[in-house]
C-alpha cells in the first residue's frame, strides 16, 4: 500500500513539474509568436519590424507584457460586470487546457528515471481537443454580449458562427485520419508515423481542409472577420482593456501554437523524423523535432495572414458550409473505399 | 486506460485556473484607476450612444447554430465507426455509406432551401 | 477515493443545477448548466465511459448550450421590456409542475427495485467496444437516427422559413 502511495506521489510530482514546464513553454511561445508575427509581417512588407527593445527587438514581448499589466483596467458602466470579467478568463482557461494530450516526445530519462512527455495519454485524445475547441466559443460570445456594445455583440456573433461552422469540417477531416490510424489516442497516432510514414501522404486533401479550419478556428486572417477593424472596431473585445484584452490576444496565440502542434502530430509525424531517433539526447530529440515542425507551421500561419486578403462574411460562410463540408465527406468516403479496396 | 489517467487533466485545470484567477485579481490593482461617466460609456465611435446592445440579430445566425447542433451529432457518430473501420470491412462501410447518404440528403435539402445563402 | 470523487461531483452537479434554475439572468443559467454538464461528464469518466464523457462535453456543452446562447442573444433581453408574469400564471405553472412531480413519485414508488447491475466488463464504455456494438447489433436504430436527423433538419428549415424568405 505504502509503495503504491509512494509511486503515485512521485507520479504526481512528475506530472506537476511537466505541467508547469509545459505551461511556461506555452506562454513563452505565445509571447514570442507576437514578436515573430511582427517580424514576419515586416519581412513580407519590406520593413524592419520591432527593433528598439533589446537586440533585434527581442525584448519587445516583455515590454508589451509590462504595458498590458500596468494599463488601467476599466469596466464600462453598461456591462454585465461578472460576465465581463469571467469571459476573458474562460477564453484563456480553455486555451491553456488543450496542451494536455499532445505527445511532445516519447520519453525523457531524468536521473535514470523515464518520464513520459505527455501530460495525459487519453483514450479519446483527439476528441478531448475537439471538446475544448468547441468550448472556446463561450469566452468570445459571453465577452461580446456582456460588454453591452453593438460592435462587440456583432463581433461575438460573427466569431462564434464562424467557429461552429468550421468545427464541422474539422471534425470530418479528423475522422479520415482516424480511419487510417484506428485510434483516437494522439500518442498512438504519433507513434504509428515513425520514420517518414506520415499521414500527410495518405491524407493530402484532409490536411488542406484541416489547415483551413484551423485558421478559421483561431480567428486568424484571412478569417479574422470577428475583429475586422474597418467594420467592427475591435470586434468582441472592443470594450476590453489591460490584461483582459491581453488574455484575448494571448489566448489566440496559444490556440495557434496548439493548432500547429496538432497539425504536426496528426499529419506530419509528430516527434518523428526520418533518420532521427526521438530518444537521442536523453529523449530531448523528440521535442526538438516537434518544435521545429511547430515553428514552421506557425510561420506558415503568419505567411498566410500577411499574404491573403480577408474574406467577406458571406464568402466565409459559403466556403465553410458549401465547400469544406461536402469536400471533407468526400474525403472520408474516398479514404474508406480506398483502404478497403487496397488492403483486401 | 483507467479513470485515474484523468488526474493530470484535473491538475492542469487547477494550474490554468490558478493562473487565470491570479492575473484577473492582481492586474486590476496594478493599473491606475480614474473613473468618469464619459469614459465609462460604451464605445460608439465618438457619437452619443443610442440604447443598448440587447437587440435581435439576423435569424441566419440562429439557423447556423441549429444546423450545427444537428450536423455535430451526426459527425460524432462517425468517430466510433472510424476507430473500428478496418475490422468492420465492407459491412460496416455500407451501413455508414447509407448514413452518409441520409446526411447528404439532409444537407442537399438545407442547401436548396437556401439556409446557407448569406448574400441575400 | 472513488466514493469521495463521486460525492463531490454529485454535490457539484446538484448545486449548479439548482443555481441554474434559480438564477435571474438567463446567461448565468446557461453557464451553470455548462458546469452541471461538466460534473456529469466527470461521472461518466468514473464509470470508465470515456467516449460518452467527451461526447457529453462536445454535444451538450459545446453545441446545444451554444445554441441556447444564440437564442438568448436573439431575444430582446431588455429588463424594461421583459414581460412580467402575472400571479395567475405562476399558480398555473405551480399546479402543472406539481402534478408532474406527483406522477413521477407515483411511478417511482410503483417500480420494482432492480438488482444493482454488476459491471461485467469495465472496458465496455470505451470507444472501440461502443463502435463494435453500435455497428453490429444496433445498425438499424443507427440508420433510423439518421432519418430522425433529416426530419429535424426539415423542421429547422421550416421554422426559419418565413424570415429566410425562401
Amino acid at each position: 500500500m505504502s509503495l503504491i502511495l509512494l509511486f503515485t506521489t512521485a507520479l504526481l510530482i512528475e506530472k506537476i513539474i511537466l505541467i508547469s514546464v509545459l505551461f511556461a513553454i506555452t506562454l513563452g511561445v505565445a509571447a514570442y509568436s507576437t514578436y515573430g508575427e511582427r517580424k514576419v509581417a515586416a519581412f513580407i512588407q519590406d520593413r524592419l519590424g520591432p527593433n528598439r527593445a533589446g537586440p533585434f527587438g527581442l525584448l519587445q514581448p516583455l515590454a508589451d507584457g509590462v504595458k498590458f499589466f500596468t494599463k488601467e483596467d476599466f469596466t464600462p458602466n453598461a456591462a454585465e460586470r461578472w460576465l465581463y470579467i469571467l469571459a476573458p478568463g474562460a477564453f484563456m482557461f480553455v486555451a491553456c487546457m488543450t496542451s494536455a494530450v499532445i505527445p511532445w516526445g516519447t520519453q525523457l530519462t531524468i536521473f535514470e528515471k523515464p518520464v513520459d512527455l505527455q501530460v495525459a495519454d487519453l483514450n479519446i485524445g483527439i476528441l478531448y481537443i475537439m471538446g475544448f475547441v468547441s468550448l472556446g466559443v463561450y469566452g468570445i460570445m459571453i465577452g461580446g454580449w456582456a460588454s453591452n456594445n453593438k460592435y462587440s455583440l456583432y463581433g461575438a456573433i460573427r466569431a462564434s458562427s464562424q467557429m461552429i461552422s468550421y468545427e464541422l469540417a474539422m471534425g470530418l477531416s479528423i475522422i479520415a485520419v482516424i480511419m487510417m490510424t484506428g485510434t483516437l489516442s494522439l500518442k498512438e497516432i504519433a507513434a504509428q508515423q515513425a520514420g517518414l510514414n506520415w499521414n500527410i501522404w495518405y491524407q493530402p486533401l484532409g490536411f488542406i481542409i484541416f489547415l483551413v479550419c484551423a485558421l478559421a478556428e483561431c480567428n486568424r486572417a484571412p478569417f479574422d472577420l470577428a475583429e475586422c477593424e474597418t467594420e467592427l472596431v475591435g470586434g468582441y473585445h472592443t470594450e476590453y482593456s489591460s490584461m483582459k484584452l491581453g488574455f484575448y490576444l494571448f489566448a489566440e496565440y496559444i490556440n495557434m501554437f496548439i493548432s500547429c502542434a496538432v497539425i504536426a502530430t496528426l499529419y506530419f509525424g509528430g516527434y518523428n523524423f526520418p533518420g532521427v531517433d526521438p530518444g537521442w539526447l536523453g529523449g530531448f530529440m523528440g521535442p526538438i523535432v516537434l518544435f521545429a515542425k511547430i515553428i514552421f507551421f506557425i510561420f506558415v500561419f503568419m505567411w498566410i495572414r500577411w499574404t491573403i486578403p480577408r474574406f467577406r462574411y458571406d464568402q466565409l460562410m459559403h466556403l465553410g458550409w458549401k465547400s469544406l463540408i461536402p469536400l471533407s465527406i468526400l474525403n472520408m468516403v474516398l479514404t474508406g473505399a480506398g483502404v478497403l479496396l487496397f488492403e483486401n | 486506460m483507467e479513470p485515474s489517467g484523468y488526474m493530470p487533466i484535473v491538475l492542469q485545470s487547477l494550474v490554468a485556473l490558478g493562473f487565470v484567477a491570479l492575473v484577473l485579481i492582481v492586474v486590476p490593482l496594478l493599473g491606475p484607476r480614474r473613473k468618469s461617466d464619459k469614459k465609462n460609456e460604451n464605445f460608439e465611435c465618438g457619437i452619443e450612444g443610442q440604447g443598448n446592445a440587447r437587440m435581435p440579430v439576423s435569424i441566419k445566425y440562429l439557423m447556423t447554430a441549429i444546423l450545427f447542433v444537428l450536423f455535430d451529432v451526426e459527425v460524432i457518430f462517425f468517430y466510433p465507426y472510424a476507430v473500428n473501420f478496418r475490422e468492420m470491412g465492407f459491412n460496416g462501410f455500407f451501413a455508414v455509406l447509407m448514413f452518409v447518404g441520409v446526411f447528404l440528403l439532409g444537407f442537399y435539402y438545407v442547401l436548396r432551401k437556401g439556409a446557407f445563402e448569406w448574400d441575400r | 477515493m472513488t466514493l469521495y470523487i463521486f460525492l463531490t461531483l454529485a454535490i457539484v452537479s446538484v448545486i449548479t443545477a439548482l443555481l441554474m434554475v434559480f438564477s435571474r439572468n438567463p446567461v448565468h443559467s446557461v453557464l451553470f448548466l455548462i458546469l452541471t454538464f461538466f460534473a456529469i461528464a466527470g461521472q461518466y469518466v468514473l464509470l470508465n465511459a470515456q467516449f460518452l464523457a467527451v461526447v457529453h462535453i462536445i454535444v451538450y456543452a459545446g453545441a446545444i448550450m451554444v445554441l441556447f446562447l444564440f437564442v438568448l442573444m436573439m431575444l430582446n433581453l431588455n429588463s424594461e421590456t421583459e414581460p412580467q408574469k402575472s400571479t395567475m400564471w405562476k399558480i398555473m405553472a405551480a399546479i402543472a409542475a406539481g402534478s408532474l412531480l406527483l406522477t413521477l413519485t407515483g411511478a417511482l414508488r410503483g417500480s420494482v427495485q432492480l438488482a444493482t447491475p454488476v459491471q461485467s466488463n469495465p472496458r465496455v464504455g470505451l470507444v472501440e467496444n461502443l463502435g463494435k456494438v453500435l455497428f453490429t447489433d444496433f445498425v438499424v436504430p443507427f440508420e433510423i437516427a439518421g432519418i430522425l436527423f433529416l426530419a429535424a433538419m426539415v423542421g429547422a428549415v421550416l421554422v426559419g422559413k418565413k424570415d429566410l424568405k425562401l
